[in-house]
């Protein structure tokens, strides 16, 4: 218990160290040794998605990652995805269309839906596409529409503003690796270093799809 | 969609602004909100603060024997603080005072509070629960309405009510003798948790002056202020309730925060120390208040063409161990038991039973999605008896101008029950997706009888079903003028309009329409509109965050507040005020020369308003919003799941002074309708919940979430804000009976209780298959 971790690690573009039990999750590391309470904890367990961050560009539940496994990843969290004080496209799509509500579940969702509009690259995610991505963030506010309209009416955005704009909007993660690390080009490698037991079931994120049944009975990897 | 000054030379005599009200402004807080620098409860830290624990019962019900600290463990820094340490009274006041702030003897539900413990690191504090041992010696408990009506274990007087109300109209043996059908059901409904994503939690100190501040996640900063009062016997101004940053709350912060507060203020108290106590979310499911489950029976009588001539109902709600919120669920769920419908002859009958189970509370809605469920699941089965369209028979009966409801009152404006039905029908396609439903259900039985079975073998029937609803604005009956709410609105130092009140921002928007509605008046941009934050030292007490009466009944103060003010500035600068420079400018010039300037409204029961407490006969609410939805589904016989496909709605909510946030509200109630109705099962083990946590407590996520289209009707209300009424609750009480009724269409089961799990869908199905 009394085992201490030296945590070397990327947050945000920005290196950091931090001394800490080698278990602590990922989310109290970010909270309260990184002073980051932008990402927030709504179940604990993997469940509801708010403690959603970037880990190696793969949304990860933070809550399910102990310290010793973000060892030398690149982490993004909400505060790392408004470009100085201005809002990135997809935030201030959020603002505009109703896509927050209390706020609790918008950090997490804000992440999730950074990281679709990444892997989508110039295209629009279409309402299904935008609607399973979420499938592992909960939002008790807004009924989802808003959440959806607002992603996508995102993407049409940066599409529209041309390639030089999206890639400035929506990728801080690879202008973060350009930063810290331009020479290691490493997204695959880092995917697959994420790919442990806990982030594994974090990152999938099944698709909770239909009511009942399926989620009352737990399958493979739940 | 923010909008500056405007620099272009205007005449003088149409000093009309950009309008404010009916626009979609920036939500006010959505910046902080998406870029995480919103700081919520659990994000505040003070120096030398300490982690607060509970120790819970994990009975039902029983008597504590023994409590041992175990002698092992390392209690350096460790506060412990049982009720033996409460400087007042030992309990939560709400409307009575029944509930203990924590367990002396008794113990009347699972997970009531026994004692507190508290350290610096909140893993010693965790562990220090696990020193403690709690001996309670268990005695039989009720823990159900069927119990606790059977009274063969008395824990509420001789009968185990906890309240009940009685209203009649009518002559209602005559109408059931004049009714060509009559018709029963009775329909049940279990617990709902809110699920606010960001759960309960305090900051509590203790002040050198001997006081209090509390800091936390609350709706109802007063309902705190007053609790703590209670438990400490301090007077008003040493207590100060700020809120924080909230994470939702849907009736979830309404009343439980007054026992939290006194908790993380109670530990504070004794050590010196800031203390903060956070639930997670088992302890936040177990502990925290639930939607009151209900068993309602119906009985109607009604002419062969569906007219209605006889309502009688029975509702009984599950009120838990105290009495807390009950009493005023209850109410309001009898006064919306009888739909929105006309009837000349009805009785409505409602009690709340004492269980051995944590006391339910507010949940958005607050007793009528209960009773409204109930009813339009009953009117849809008139329907089919009568041989009916559901449609036909809701318009027939539907509240109009004039209509008398169950209580007298006479319904004088903004009434657009039928309105609402005929364009969510219109909408919908309702008329032709009925025929074509069930044209393609009797195809596929046919054609599945005959073996041939659709791709997959799948054997799915889809539906569509109707519900109407109602729900009246702000505070029951003369519940308004006991809250004799005050709001404010001043200038702050820089010469901007700011406002006072102590209603809360939970999400939902309150503080956006607040600067509309001032800023409306006052010829500025929301933009200039400041909002105090709700805080006991600095606003006036405006009442509790709850009700649909934000907008409404505060925002109408509000409104009135700006008018003063904007006459005082004007008479002070002998002319007109044009926009937020020359605002600024006069603002400013008349605290240089005159002071400050603050202008304060209270509310003023409007003169017509009429209401007997006694007779419950009255004008119950000012007026009513209506809304109707349909609801259409799939359902897998084979499986028991039912999908939704598609829900419209349209809602009178009098004006959308924002109608984006509005859109917002119907969208969010609407689906925790959804999840009520099809997914969300609060499960129970000897008292206790057993699935208190989201991996088997299920709400909807964004792919069970089905499109939603929301129409907005406004149909003015005179003695609302630019004629704005409640829009809150409403989308919250209509959709349940609607997926009942298209789950009947879809597989002619007809469920008599929500959540329809696939469990019960098939065992319904099961009993119709053998009927055959």
């Amino acid at each position: 218990m009394s085992a201490v971790l030296t945590l070397d690690f990327t947050v945000n573009g920005k290196r950091r160290r931090v001394r800490v039990p080698p278990m602590k999750r990922l989310l109290d590391v970010l909270r309260e040794d990184c002073g980051l309470t932008g990402t927030k904890e709504g179940c604990g367990e993997g469940e509801c998605g708010a403690c959603t961050v970037l880990m190696d560009g793969v949304p990860v539940n933070s809550c399910l990652v102990p310290a010793v496994q973000a060892a030398g990843v690149k982490i993004v969290t909400v505060e790392g995805l408004a470009k100085g004080p201005a809002l990135s496209v997809l935030q201030r799509a959020f603002v505009e269309r109703g896509g927050t509500q209390c706020g609790s579940c918008t950090p997490g969702i804000l992440v999730t839906a950074h990281a679709l509009l990444q892997r989508a690259k110039g295209r629009v995610p279409g309402d299904a596409e935008v609607r399973v991505a979420l499938a592992g963030n909960l939002c008790r506010c807004t009924g989802y529409q808003m959440i959806v309209n607002a992603v996508r009416a995102a993407a049409r955005e940066t599409l529209a503003s041309g390639p030089g704009r999206a890639a400035r909007t929506a990728r801080p993660v690879a202008r973060e690796q350009g930063k810290s690390a331009r020479a290691k080009s490493k997204p695959v490698k880092t995917k697959a270093k994420a790919r442990t037991t806990a982030t594994v079931r974090a990152q999938a994120k099944p698709a909770r799809a239909k009511a009942g049944v399926a989620r009352r009975r737990p399958g493979p990897g739940r | 969609m923010t909008r500056t000054p405007t620099r272009r030379a205007r005449p003088k005599t149409t000093l009309r602004p950009q309008p404010a009200v009916g626009v979609s402004v920036p939500k006010r807080d959505g910046e902080e909100k998406v870029t995480g620098r919103a700081l919520y409860v659990d994000d505040l830290k003070f120096p030398g603060m300490l982690h607060g624990r509970t120790v819970r019962s994990m009975v039902a019900r029983g008597i504590i024997r023994r409590v041992e600290f175990d002698p092992a463990f390392d209690w350096n820094g460790v506060v412990i603080a049982d009720h033996k340490d409460i400087p007042g009274l030992n309990c939560v006041a709400h409307l009575t005072e029944d509930q203990p702030l924590l367990a002396v003897r008794e113990i009347e539900h699972a997970d009531q509070a026994i004692l507190l413990v508290a350290h610096a690191d909140p893993e010693r504090a965790q562990a220090a629960l696990g020193a403690v041992r709690v001996e309670v010696e268990s005695i039989d408990a009720v823990l159900s309405i069927e119990d606790s009506l059977a009274a063969r274990v008395k824990i509420r007087g001789a009968d185990n009510v906890l309240k009940e109300y009685n209203i009649a109209r009518g002559d209602l043996a005559a109408g059931f003798a004049d009714a060509d059908v009559v018709v029963e059901g009775v329909y049940r409904c279990g617990h709902q948790e809110q699920l606010y994503l960001e759960n309960n939690g305090m900051i509590a100190e203790r002040t050198a002056e001997g006081g209090i501040v509390v800091r936390g996640s609350m709706q109802c900063p007063y309902f705190v202020h007053h609790a703590l009062q209670r438990t400490f016997g301090l007077p008003p101004e040493r207590i100060r309730v700020i809120q924080t940053v909230t994470g939702g709350g849907f009736g979830g912060k309404e009343d439980y925060p007054s026992l939290l507060a006194g908790h993380a203020a109670l530990l504070a108290w004794k050590s010196g120390r800031p203390v903060k106590i956070v639930y997670d979310r088992l302890e936040d499911i177990a502990a925290t208040t639930k939607r009151h489950p209900a068993v309602v029976r119906v009985r109607t009588g009604h002419r062969r063409d569906g007219t209605l001539v006889a309502t009688d109902v029975d509702a009984v709600m599950d009120g838990g161990a105290y009495v807390t919120m009950s009493p005023v669920v209850l109410s309001r769920g009898a006064l919306h038991a009888g739909g929105a419908y006309r009837c000349p002859n009805v009785r409505i009958r409602a009690r709340a039973m004492a269980t051995n189970t944590p006391p339910n509370g507010a949940f958005r809605g607050f007793g009528v999605p209960q009773t409204v469920y109930a009813m339009e699941s009953h009117m849809d089965r008139v329907a089919a008896e009568l041989g009916l369209d559901p449609l036909v028979l809701r318009r027939r009966n539907a509240v109009v101008v004039g209509d008398v409801t169950p209580t007298g009152q006479v319904l004088h404006e903004s009434v657009s029950a039928v309105e609402v039905l005929d364009r969510t029908a219109e909408r919908a396609g309702w008329a032709e997706k009925r025929r074509r439903y069930g044209r393609e259900n009797a195809a596929a039985e046919r054609a599945e009888r005959a073996g041939r079975f659709a791709p997959g073998g799948r054997r799915l029937r889809r539906g569509i079903g109707l519900a109407l609803g109602w729900h009246g604005a702000g505070f029951t009956g003369g519940g308004e003028v006991r809250l004799n709410s005050l709001a404010a609105l001043d200038l702050s130092p820089e010469g901007r309009p700011r406002v006072l009140a102590a209603n809360v921002e939970i999400g939902q928007g309150a503080i956006t329409v607040f600067t509309q509605m001032v800023a409306e008046r006052l010829g500025v941009s929301p933009d200039l509109v400041l909002v105090e934050t709700p805080d006991t030292d600095r606003v006036p007490n405006s009442g509790p965050t709850v009700a649909s009466r934000t907008t409404m009944v505060v925002g109408g103060l509000l409104e009135q507040c700006a008018r003063a003010m904007r006459e005082r500035l004007e008479l002070f600068a002998e002319r007109a005020l044009d926009g937020d420079a020359d605002f600024r400018r006069v603002a400013r010039r008349f605290l240089a020369e005159r002071g400050p300037l603050r202008v304060e409204r209270r509310y003023q029961k409007p003169a017509h308003i009429v209401w007997n407490e006694e007779t419950y006969q009255g004008d119950a609410y000012p007026c009513f919003s209506y809304g109707a939805v349909a609801v259409e589904v799939e359902a897998d016989l084979d499986t028991g799941e039912v999908r939704v496909l598609r829900v419209t709605t349209a809602q009178d909510i009098g004006r959308a002074i924002h109608p984006l946030l509005c859109i917002g509200q119907i969208e969010g109630g609407t689906l925790q309708g959804l999840g009520w109705a099809l997914l969300e099962e609060v499960r129970w083990k000897d008292g206790r919940i057993w699935n208190h946590q989201l991996t088997n407590y299920i709400i909807p996520t964004a792919v069970d979430a089905p499109p939603l289209d929301v129409l907005i009707v406004e149909n003015p209300y005179s003695g609302g804000p630019f004629g704005a009424k409640g829009v809150g609750e409403l989308p919250m009480d209509v959709p349940a009976g609607a997926v009942v009724a298209a789950v009947a269409h879809a597989t002619g089961a007809r469920m008599d209780e929500i959540p329809i799990t696939p469990e019960r869908l098939l065992r319904a199905l099961d009993g119709r298959e053998e009927r055959r």
